[in-house]
């Protein structure tokens, strides 16, 4: 799993072209801004794009996660009548973009501050141990890549994971096991926290809104 | 403590769900119309009276900032939402976007059209994915029911709000790399001026506003300037506001209380004390990470406000309190923001893309002891090349947390260096 972005790299397919139903998403997004604006499409094409790879793939064999090869980036810059460099910039400055093969569940583990006082470290640890591969590594199966990121912005349900568009949060050692084995076995942990908790709420119960809380029955 | 009837996000758990229905039933979408039909004078009028303040972090009257906003540019208007929350710590926006999405777009229809926009984009962060998705339902509900489009809510003013969502670069926080980003290029900072009010998204007058801030715009409207005024320590810190305490509690969460509450007493109303007893407190970071460090000393009867975190030489920011108890290794806790900073610069700076770096490299160092007294001087320096010599704000956000280690714990980091010397010899 390379975050490089390799122009020439032997897993780059040589075309891309969006899908029928993506093209007719295409004109929907380019329609959000006004008219010469297209180029702010360009962020939700390339996302569009990594998504539709992650669902049909990028050659024939059956790849794993979303990424986005550099054909895609040359479509979009076409379908935007955008300089090529352009869409390359975009591509490569914000983290999100995956620019090689990925894993089919692209593990993120936030590691900033607030986690780490929560037990990010033991997240990884666990991560590492439970999947047999270290950071930035995909598992030989292509289920699984492994990731470290900034800060996801879920802090006090820290520590927390995004497994694809997923948060998981208030993680222990355990329950960071039992997603994991879920997803192996493609079936679909409960997202959010772990403990049981709504939302941001205090673990034990709420601290005000009293009769909200008792007519929702979490008080 | 805040009474509940003063609570303006009832929802704020979630425990009933976002649609228009139940919004609706909270109080969401009641009589726009006859708050626009009060006129935009009236509109910003009243969010100067309600003194409420920038929630994003910088803390600007947010009725001048509207009121900067030209009145015949002949240029369309553009209000964008920053809901991009990404700094460490905080996490309010994303409970207003998968639990109060309603708030967040009536908010956006009213204050759009106090500064004449005809359009509202909202700026989500990639990786809310399901917060992001929420939000579009939500629009979809306002759509249908004729509260967003032609003729808003009935109000004659037309209106449109389309989410756009980010792709991972806490830079687009900043609200001119926001505006890059919007326009399709790399989020970098432009330099002000202009500003955006002048020339922002597609070189048009834009106003961008923290989530939060427009969230809260309905219920001020609906309640009246004076009621939010009247809450919070003074007229400069007014009103309720959203805290996210993260860290060293034994219930970390996310509650509405009033602005100034003393800090204590947040951590032990809401949040079940500090782990370990008040007395177990090493530190907190009050705002966000950007914020410095306060020592347990200072934090006995501190208000959470602008002004007194100001004068504590601190900040409110985001009002993301990060809690360190005393097992916390306080010089990698600060380390770690340093990693981040250095990781999120967007590198059009030289002392923010280069300075940060080593910011961290040396920090890196401070956390095993591996270096001098002396350069704890040095990377006090260093920070303040750093600090005011960015475009933006990143520079002085990523020195901020080290002058506040520095200021508050050097005996800790000299006590590392000698254990470190006693160690290697």
């Amino acid at each position: 799993m390379k975050k490089l972005f390799e122009l020439d790299a032997d897993y780059q397919p040589a075309d891309f072209k969006f899908t029928a139903a993506n093209k007719k998403k295409v004109e929907q997004i380019i329609a959000l801004y006004p008219n010469g604006r297209q180029q702010s499409a360009v962020m939700p094409l390339l996302d569009l794009a990594q998504r539709q790879v992650a669902k049909v793939g990028a050659k024939t064999e059956p790849p794993v996660g979303g990424w986005i090869p550099r054909a895609a980036m040359d479509h979009i810059a076409d379908v935007l009548d955008m300089h090529k460099i352009k869409v390359y910039e975009v591509a490569t400055f914000y983290s999100m973009y995956n620019l090689a093969p990925v894993g089919k569940h692209l593990v993120q583990v936030c590691t900033t501050t607030p986690c780490w006082l929560n037990g990010s470290d033991e997240v990884v640890k666990t991560c590492e141990k439970h999947l047999g591969i270290g950071m930035n590594q995909t598992t030989k199966d292509g289920k699984f890549s492994l990731m470290e990121v900034e800060c996801l912005g879920a802090g006090v349900n820290a520590p927390m994971v995004q497994i694809n568009d997923d948060y998981y949060e208030d993680l222990t050692p355990e329950t960071m096991k039992e997603v994991l084995d879920l997803l192996a076995e493609d079936l679909k942990p409960e997202v959010g926290s772990q403990k049981g908790r709504k939302a941001s709420m205090a673990l034990s119960g709420p601290t005000s809104l009293e009769e909200k809380a008792k007519k929702a029955g979490v008080a | 403590m805040l009474n509940d009837a003063d609570r303006i996000f009832t929802n704020l758990y979630g425990w009933e769900s976002f649609s228009l229905k139940d919004a609706q039933k909270r109080g969401d979408w009641d009589k726009t119309k006859s708050l626009v039909k009060k006129g935009s004078g009236w509109i910003i009028d009243e969010m100067k009276a309600s003194g409420l303040r920038g929630r994003g972090g910088a803390g600007f009257p947010t009725g001048l900032k509207w009121s900067f906003m030209p009145k015949d540019s002949g240029k369309p208007h553009y209000l964008v939402v920053n809901a991009d929350e990404s700094e460490p710590g905080t996490c309010k926006d994303r409970d207003i976007l998968r639990n109060e999405p309603h708030k967040l777009l009536e908010g956006c229809l009213l204050a759009g059209f106090a500064m004449g926009a005809h359009a509202a984009y909202i700026y989500v962060r990639g990786e809310f994915f399901n917060e992001g998705s929420a939000l579009l339902k939500a629009i979809e509900e306002c759509y249908d029911k004729g509260l967003l489009g032609k003729n808003a809510a009935g109000s004659g003013w037309d209106f449109d709000v389309i989410l756009h969502r980010g792709a991972g670069a806490y830079i687009c926080g900043e609200e001119t790399a926001l505006i890059e980003s919007l326009e399709g290029k790399k989020g970098q900072p432009r330099n002000k001026p202009p500003f955006p009010a002048m020339a922002g998204l597609y070189s048009c007058p834009t106003t961008v506003n923290n989530v939060e801030t427009i969230a809260v715009v309905p219920t001020i409207l609906r309640r009246g300037a004076g009621w939010f005024s009247g809450l919070g320590l003074n007229e400069k810190n007014a009103g309720t506001k959203l805290f996210c305490i993260s860290g060293h509690v034994n219930q970390p969460c996310n509650v509405e209380e009033e602005m100034g509450i003393p800090l204590r007493e947040l951590i032990e109303k809401h949040c079940g004390g500090v782990r370990g007893g008040w007395d177990n407190l090493l530190a907190v970071i009050p705002g966000g990470s950007s914020t410095p460090c306060l020592p347990k000393e200072m934090c006995e009867s501190l208000p959470m406000d602008f002004d007194s975190l100001r004068e504590a030489g601190s900040g409110l920011g985001t009002a993301g309190v990060i809690v360190m108890d005393k097992s916390t290794d306080i010089i990698y806790a600060i380390a770690r923001l340093s990693a981040f900073y250095k990781h999120e610069s967007c590198g059009q700076c030289t002392p923010c893309r280069e300075g940060v770096g080593w910011l961290w490299r040396i920090m890196v160092r401070m956390v095993q002891g591996n270096a001098t007294v002396e350069e704890i001087d040095m990377l006090w320096d260093v920070t303040k090349e750093i600090e005011g010599h960015t475009i933006c704000a990143l520079g002085d956000a990523a020195a901020w947390p080290i002058q506040g280690l520095i200021r508050h714990f050097r005996p800790e980091m000299e006590r590392r260096i000698m254990e470190y010397r006693k160690m290697v010899a």
